[in-house]
């Protein structure tokens, strides 16, 4: 579904992905682990065209995402939940849901979509007129999950889900991950929680300086003597 | 008392148009995150173009909203594309060089005014300019109150687009965070030159509302760009309802100052305005009125 090909990256002229390779298949759980700086962001940046790669292709279905501007990525199919959730805090919680749902099918099937999300996340509901600056961090981190969901994606790329929240609502934030694979949404996932997400999914690559240094199934992974050592500890 | 009142409604009434013109600036401020130093002469320019519609063609300044508006929205389209996003590309300039660009814009529409039609004062005489009506004991000059009611619906009519419509909320998205309303597929290239227009067609609706009561030279701008900054610090960087209050209070305080202080120093009493607030309420009204 998914393809990136052997791309380089820059920031400048500081390279900082090589020859990265991997794929994504429909309705997969791909997980990208590695530590901070080892380009994984940059790699999800680079998919939604926020960066451009220097050399090397990204596919989805065919079509070739590297040539399309940034705002041409979402009406794809693909959607991008960022690093840090980065919502619209002076709008209403309502409002942000809407901003995901900018464009055809997704403008048109906006009120069904809405009622999905609310139910997926009642909080949000509870929460509508409320501006989304003042929500809690789970319930930020819902938001910006029920953003991304608003646009129908085929693909969601997730940055960091995961990141500073209690470990009850990170257990949540993944268990809604694989609720919303369930429905038949692709899944990337970028992740330094390296030990959950490797049980949750179906195949990992390990990203090192800017390398894809290994790939597998979940399984193989954290089984891998190097994964161990490096991620997990043991 | 009367002098009071006399004085009240003539600087709400300004106040009003002063709105108009500070939410275009604030717009502009929010998208881009700079301040547009050509804001006056934007309206300089619509006004030039209000006069020319009356002048020659007999269109009286209320249907010339109807020529004005669309030329400065395409002036502003125009400016945005080629000369400040353009900057943006070049990473030896600073971003924040398309400041000095709007300077620089606002010196050559100015000269050009003057090239055309010489640094003589002009005016727009109606059968209205000069024309009052009185509730009570306070009289109520009749251009400035339809001018008022105008911008009030200009005002009204933003909001509404700005609430509840897609574009407008891409605009406001992408004053808060660019990347993230990239991500949700706004163009945000598209949507600064939008902006930039939409800021340039508001500033020329009160530029043409002020016509019927107010004199034309060339250098009309600068003071005028100097009122917007004020009314945009006034009400907070990016703030709209901010820039409404910002535009009431700086026409408030303007008509007090030329009442009670003196006619010579009603842009003295903006400024020390702008430097009291600066000083105690640093994000403007913003800070009060939360949006």
């Amino acid at each position: 579904m998914l393809e990136v090909k052997e791309i380089d990256v820059f920031y400048g002229d500081l390279q900082v992905l090589w020859d990265v390779t991997f794929e994504v298949r429909r309705r997969e759980i791909v997980v990208l682990i590695g530590a901070n700086g080892a380009g994984k962001s940059t790699t999800i940046r680079t998919i939604s065209s926020l960066l451009n790669p220097r050399r090397g292709t990204i596919l989805f279905q065919g079509e070739r995402l590297d040539l399309l501007p940034p705002h041409g990525i979402i009406e794809r199919g693909v959607v991008h939940v960022p690093e840090g959730r980065r919502l619209f805090s002076e709008m209403s919680v309502e409002e942000n849901l809407v901003m995901g749902s900018l464009y055809g099918e997704a403008k048109t099937k906006r009120r069904d979509t809405l009622r999905h999300v609310y139910e997926l996340f009642p909080r949000l509901l509870e929460r509508r007129k409320q501006m989304a600056g003042t929500l809690s961090g789970g319930e930020q981190q819902m938001l910006a999950i029920g953003r991304g969901l608003m646009s129908l994606p085929h693909l969601m790329m997730f940055d960091e889900p995961s990141l500073g929240l209690a470990p009850i609502l990170v257990q949540e934030i993944f268990g809604m991950i694989r609720r919303i694979n369930g429905e038949g949404v692709t899944i990337l996932l970028v992740e330094q929680n390296v030990h959950q997400t490797l049980a949750m999914c179906d195949r990992a690559y390990a990203l090192e300086n800017g390398r894809i240094v290994l790939s597998g199934t979940g399984e193989e992974l954290s089984a891998n003597e190097h994964v161990r050592e490096a991620y997990l500890g043991i | 008392m009367e002098v009071f009142l006399q004085t009240l409604v003539a600087g709400i009434l300004k106040g009003g148009l002063y709105g108009l013109i500070g939410i275009g600036m604030t717009l502009i401020m929010g998208v881009m995150g700079i301040i547009n130093l050509a804001h006056g002469q934007l309206m300089m320019v619509g006004m030039y173009i209000t006069f020319v519609c009356f002048h020659y063609l007999g269109i009286d300044p209320y249907f010339a909203l109807l020529v004005s508006m669309p030329a400065l929205f395409l002036l502003g389209v125009a400016i945005q594309k080629y000369t400040l996003n353009p900057l943006i590309e070049v990473e030896s300039i600073l971003p924040e060089n398309q400041v000095l660009m709007t300077v620089g814009i606002g010196m050559v529409l100015t000269e050009v005014a003057r090239f055309i039609f010489s640094s003589d004062y002009k005016s727009v005489q109606t059968s209205y300019s000069s024309s009052s009506f009185f509730i009570g004991e306070i009289s109520f000059s009749l251009a400035l109150t339809i001018a008022f009611f105008i911008a009030v619906a200009f005002t009204l009519f933003m909001f509404w687009f700005l609430l509840r419509t897609d574009l407008g909320r891409s605009i406001r998205a992408t004053a808060q965070d660019k990347d993230a309303a990239l991500l949700m597929g706004v163009n945000a290239q598209r949507i600064t030159i939008l902006t930039f227009g939409i800021g340039s067609a508001l500033v020329a609706a009160a530029g043409t509302l002020l016509m019927p009561i107010y004199y034309l030279f060339p250098d009309i701008g600068g003071p005028f760009t100097r009122k917007a900054f004020v009314i945009t610090i006034l009400g907070g960087l990016g703030s709209t309802v901010g820039a409404i209050f910002g535009g009431l209070t700086l026409g408030l305080a303007e008509a007090f100052g030329a009442t009670y202080i003196g006619m010579a120093f009603d842009d003295m009493i903006g400024l020390v305005i702008f430097i009291l607030v600066l000083i105690f309420l640093p994000s403007g009204f913003k800070r009060i009125t939360k949006v």
